[in-house]
C-alpha cells in the first residue's frame, strides 16, 4: 500500500471520469464543455473568488476532519450535519447574550460550539455503547431533530429576532468577533482558517504520534484484534464520537465569527454531507483532506461563473457527486488489483523458494 | 471493505412461542390504536384527533413514507443498506413532474419509477459489483440525486415555469369516494358519540378522496409481503440478505437477487417521490420537497422491525402525526401526548401483571414526565412535530434495539469467490 501511485491514481481517475461525464452532459444539453470549464478556471482570478475559495476550503476541511475521526475506526458519523447546526445556533445564542473582553469572548464562543457539538454527538454515542443502536440510523434521526431544534431556538418568542426579512439570533457583540485578513476588493480571509490548520496538525499528531490515535486506527483495521490487544471498544467509540462532534461544532464558526455574527435562516446547510465526501476523497489523511476540501471549494465558488456562459451551475453538484462515487469505486478497484498482484507475487516467490529447497 | 454491523452476533433469536398470528396482532393493534385515540379525543375534547379530514391528510402524507419504507425493506431484505432512498426519491419527484405536466398522472408514475430505479441501479452497481460500502454509496447518491434534479430543473423547467426550483403544474389523478357510505358515516361522525363517531370519522377519511395512487400504494404492502415471504423468488432474495455465502453454495444467484432488490427499492422510492408531486396540495415539483422523507421511510421500516405489516404501522403513525399538525396545529398534537400517557398506563398494568418490576417502574417514570409536559405546555411547537418520527425512532431503538431483528447480513459487502 506504500506506493504513491496507488494513492494518487484513484482520485485522479475519478476527477477525469467526472469531468468527462459532466462534459458529455454539457454537450447533450447543448453547451460547450470547454468554454464552461474555461469559465470556471478564469473565475478564480476575478473579484473575491480566490479568497472565497480559501475560506470555503477551511470550512470543508474542518467538516472532513470531524468525519474522518469516526471513519478511522469505521464509525459512520453521518450526524456531522446536525452537530454543526446545533452547535452553531447554541454558540450564537450564548455569544450574543454575554459580554466579555475581546479574545476571551471569542474563545468562549468556540468552546461553547465545541461542547454543544459534542453533546449532540453524545446521544448517538451513548445509545451505541449502552443499547447497541447502529450509529448511522441514530445520527440520521439526530440530523432531523437538529433542524427542528435550531428552527425552534430562533423563533421570535424564544431567542430569535426579526431583522428585515430574516429571523436570526441576537448579534454577537464586536468583542466576540474573530478578525480576518483583508485584501480590500479581494475579500477578507477568515481568521478561523488558522484554527483549521491547527486542527489539521493536531489531527495528524493525534493519529500518528499518540496512543489514542494508534488504538483508533487499530480498531478500524480490525475491531476484534484491537479488543484482544486490550483496547476498550466502548471507550473508543465514546471518545471518538465526542471528539468528532466537538470538531463538527466548529464548522459553523468561521462564517459566524468572521462575517455573519449571528445564526439566521440563511445558515449554510449541507456542509456535513460534503465533509463525508471530502473525507472519503482524502482517505482520512490530513493532506488528502486538504486537497479534497480545496477541490470542493473550487467547484463551489467557480461554479458561479457558469451562469454567465449559460450553463446551470448545478452541474458542479453533479460533478461533486460523481467524483465521490467514482473515487470510492476507483479505490476499491485499485485495492482489488493490488491484492491480486500481491497474491501472484507471493505465489511466485513461494514457488521459487519451494523449487530451491 | 468495511462492515458496520459487527457487534450484531450472527446467532438467530431463540424461537418464541407465538400466541397470535401476524394478522391478528395487526387487527388488535389497529383496534387498540382507534380505542386509544377515541378515549383521548373524548378526555381532551379534541374531536379533530379522529376527524375524517385529519385521516384524509394523514393518508396522503403517509404514502411517500410508506413507499420509501417499502423501498428500504426490499433492499435491506437482500442485505443492502439503502440510505440513498432520499436521493432516489428526489429523482422520482423530478421524473414525475417532467412526465406529469406533459402526459398526465399515469405517465408521471411510470417516469418516477424509472428515475428512482436508475438511482437504485447506480447503488447496485457501486455496492454489489464494486463492493463499495453501502453507507458511502448511499450518501453519494443523495448528493448526486439532489444535484442532478437541480441541474435538470434549471435546464428543463425554468423556461416553462420561470422558476428554477419549480416545475409547471402537474395534472392530478381523479379521486374516488364511496359517496353514500361516506354520507352515512358523516352523520355518525357528527353525532359526537364516544367510539362510534371516532370510528366513523376515521373510516370516512379513508373512503373519501381516494386516488388510484393511494390504492396502488396500499396494495403494494401485501404484494411485497407475498413476493418476499410466499414465493420462491422471495425466499432466495431474503436468503441473500441473511447469509449470502450459504445462499451461493445452494446455487442462488446472489448478485442477481441483490440487483433486483436494489432496483425495485429505487423504483419504490421514486414512486414515493411521485406521491409527493401528485399530492393534491402540491401538484408540481418543488426543490427540497422530499424534506428527508426517504430517511423517515427508513425509520418506519426500522419501527416495523423489517416487516411489511409493522412498516405500514410505522408509516401510518408518522403520517398521522404529520397530518394532525398540518390540519389542526400544535395544541391538538399535545393531546396525543395525553394519549401516550394513557398507553403507558396500560403498559404499566401489563408489566405489573407479568411481574416485570423494572420495566413497570421505567414506564411509570416516563408517563409522569410526559404528563407533567402535558399540563405545563399549551401546545407542541410545530418545529418539533415534524420531527416526531425521528424522536419515536430513537426511542424505539433505545428501548427495543435488542429485540429488533434485522437481516443478518444487512450492510455486509459480499464478494463472490
Amino acid at each position: 500500500m506504500g506506493n504513491l501511485r496507488g494513492k494518487l491514481l484513484p482520485p485522479a481517475l475519478a476527477i477525469v471520469f467526472s469531468m468527462l461525464l459532466c462534459g458529455v452532459a454539457l454537450v447533450i444539453s447543448g453547451a460547450n464543455p470547454f468554454s464552461a470549464f474555461g469559465a470556471m478556471v478564469t473565475q478564480v482570478g476575478k473579484g473575491s473568488t480566490l479568497v472565497d475559495i480559501i475560506n470555503s476550503t477551511g470550512i470543508y476541511y474542518i467538516a472532513a476532519l470531524a468525519v474522518a475521526i469516526g471513519f478511522q475506526m469505521n464509525l459512520f458519523n453521518i450526524g456531522v450535519e446536525g452537530q454543526y447546526r446545533v452547535a452553531a445556533v447554541v454558540a450564537a445564542v450564548v455569544g450574543g447574550s454575554i459580554a466579555l473582553p475581546p479574545g476571551i469572548h471569542t474563545l468562549v464562543i468556540i468552546v461553547v460550539g465545541a461542547l454543544a457539538g459534542a453533546a449532540w454527538a453524545a446521544i448517538p454515542a451513548i445509545l451505541k455503547v449502552t443499547r447497541g443502536v447502529n450509529e448511522v440510523i441514530s445520527t440520521i434521526m439526530m440530523n432531523g431533530l437538529a433542524i427542528g431544534l435550531s428552527a425552534y431556538l430562533i423563533r421570535r418568542d424564544v431567542f430569535g429576532e426579526l431583522r428585515g426579512n430574516n429571523i436570526r439570533t441576537p448579534e454577537i457583540p464586536e468583542s466576540g468577533w474573530m478578525p480576518g485578513i483583508s485584501f480590500g476588493g479581494g475579500g477578507t480571509m477568515f481568521g478561523f482558517l488558522f484554527v483549521a490548520i491547527a486542527l489539521g496538525v493536531g489531527y495528524w499528531i493525534m493519529m500518528n504520534r499518540t496512543r489514542f490515535g494508534f488504538e483508533l486506527r487499530a480498531s478500524g483495521e480490525s475491531a476484534t484484534a484491537a479488543s484482544a490487544g486490550g483496547v476498550n471498544a466502548k471507550k473508543m467509540i465514546l471518545v471518538s464520537m465526542l471528539l468528532s462532534g466537538a470538531i463538527a461544532g466548529l464548522i459553523g464558526l468561521p462564517e459566524m465569527l468572521g462575517r455573519d455574527h449571528t445564526f439566521s435562516l440563511n445558515f449554510t446547510a449541507g456542509i456535513g454531507f460534503s465533509g463525508i465526501a471530502i473525507a472519503l476523497l482524502g482517505r482520512n489523511h490530513p493532506g488528502g483532506i486538504a486537497f479534497g476540501a480545496l477541490l470542493w471549494a473550487f467547484l463551489d465558488k467557480s461554479g458561479l461563473a457558469l451562469d454567465n456562459v449559460g450553463v446551470p451551475r448545478e452541474i458542479v453538484t453533479i460533478m461533486q457527486g460523481s467524483i465521490v462515487l467514482s473515487v470510492v469505486v476507483a479505490y476499491e478497484v485499485v485495492r482489488r488489483v493490488e491484492l491480486a498482484a500481491e497474491q501472484r507475487r507471493v505465489g511466485r516467490e513461494l514457488g521459487t523458494v519451494g523449487g530451491a529447497a | 471493505m468495511i462492515t458496520t454491523m459487527e457487534e450484531k452476533p450472527h446467532v438467530p433469536a431463540a424461537p418464541r412461542r407465538k400466541k397470535f398470528p401476524g394478522w391478528a396482532v395487526g387487527m388488535i393493534s389497529v383496534a387498540g390504536a382507534v380505542a386509544l385515540l377515541s378515549v383521548t379525543s373524548y378526555m381532551t375534547n379534541f374531536p379533530q384527533l379522529t376527524s375524517s379530514g385529519t385521516t384524509q391528510t394523514a393518508v396522503r402524507l403517509m404514502l411517500p413514507i410508506l413507499l420509501a419504507g417499502l423501498g428500504g425493506l426490499w433492499a435491506e431484505r437482500a442485505g443492502v443498506v439503502n440510505i440513498g432512498l432520499e436521493g432516489m426519491m428526489i429523482m422520482g419527484t423530478w421524473g414525475a413532474a417532467w412526465a406529469g405536466y406533459q402526459w398526465g398522472p399515469w405517465a408521471a408514475l411510470v417516469s418516477a419509477v424509472v428515475f428512482g430505479a436508475l438511482g437504485g441501479l447506480l447503488h447496485a452497481i457501486a455496492t454489489v459489483t464494486f463492493g463499495v460500502n453501502h453507507i458511502v454509496s448511499g450518501v453519494a447518491i443523495n448528493l448526486l440525486g439532489a444535484g442532478l434534479t437541480k441541474y435538470l430543473s434549471t435546464l428543463v423547467f425554468f423556461p416553462l415555469s420561470h422558476n428554477p426550483r419549480q416545475s409547471p403544474p402537474v395534472q392530478p389523478f381523479d379521486t374516488y369516494s364511496a359517496a353514500g357510505f361516506a354520507d352515512w358515516l358523516g352523520e355518525l361522525e357528527s353525532g359526537q358519540r364516544l367510539f362510534i363517531s371516532d370510528v366513523a370519522g376515521i373510516l370516512r377519511g379513508l373512503v373519501t378522496g381516494v386516488s388510484p395512487l393511494t390504492m396502488l400504494t396500499i396494495l403494494l404492502v401485501p404484494l411485497s409481503y407475498y413476493l418476499l415471504w410466499r414465493t420462491r423468488f422471495g425466499l432466495r432474495l431474503r436468503s441473500v440478505g441473511e447469509n449470502p455465502h450459504a445462499a451461493d453454495s445452494l446455487g442462488v444467484k446472489v448478485y442477481f437477487h441483490k440487483y433486483v432488490a436494489v432496483i425495485v427499492s429505487g423504483g419504490l422510492a421514486g414512486l414515493g417521490g411521485a406521491a409527493l408531486v401528485l399530492n393534491p396540495g402540491q401538484l408540481s415539483y418543488l426543490e427540497g420537497q422530499t424534506g428527508g422523507r426517504g430517511f423517515i421511510g427508513l425509520a418506519a421500516m426500522i419501527f416495523g422491525n423489517w416487516r411489511p405489516g409493522g412498516l405500514l404501522g410505522g408509516a401510518a403513525l408518522f403520517g398521522y402525526a404529520d397530518g394532525l399538525q398540518l390540519r389542526s396545529g400544535g395544541d391538538t398534537v399535545l393531546a396525543l401526548v395525553y394519549g401516550v400517557v394513557i398507553l403507558l398506563g396500560v403498559i404499566v398494568v401489563y408489566q405489573l401483571i407479568k411481574r416485570k418490576w423494572f420495566s413497570a417502574a421505567a414506564a411509570i417514570v416516563v408517563a409522569v414526565l410526559l404528563y407533567l409536559l402535558y399540563i405545563s405546555l399549551d401546545e407542541i411547537p410545530g418545529e418539533f412535530v415534524s420531527y416526531a418520527p425521528h424522536m419515536v425512532t430513537l426511542a424505539v431503538l433505545a428501548v427495543a434495539s435488542q429485540r429488533l431483528r434485522m437481516p443478518a447480513a444487512d450492510g455486509v459487502v459480499y464478494r463472490r469467490g
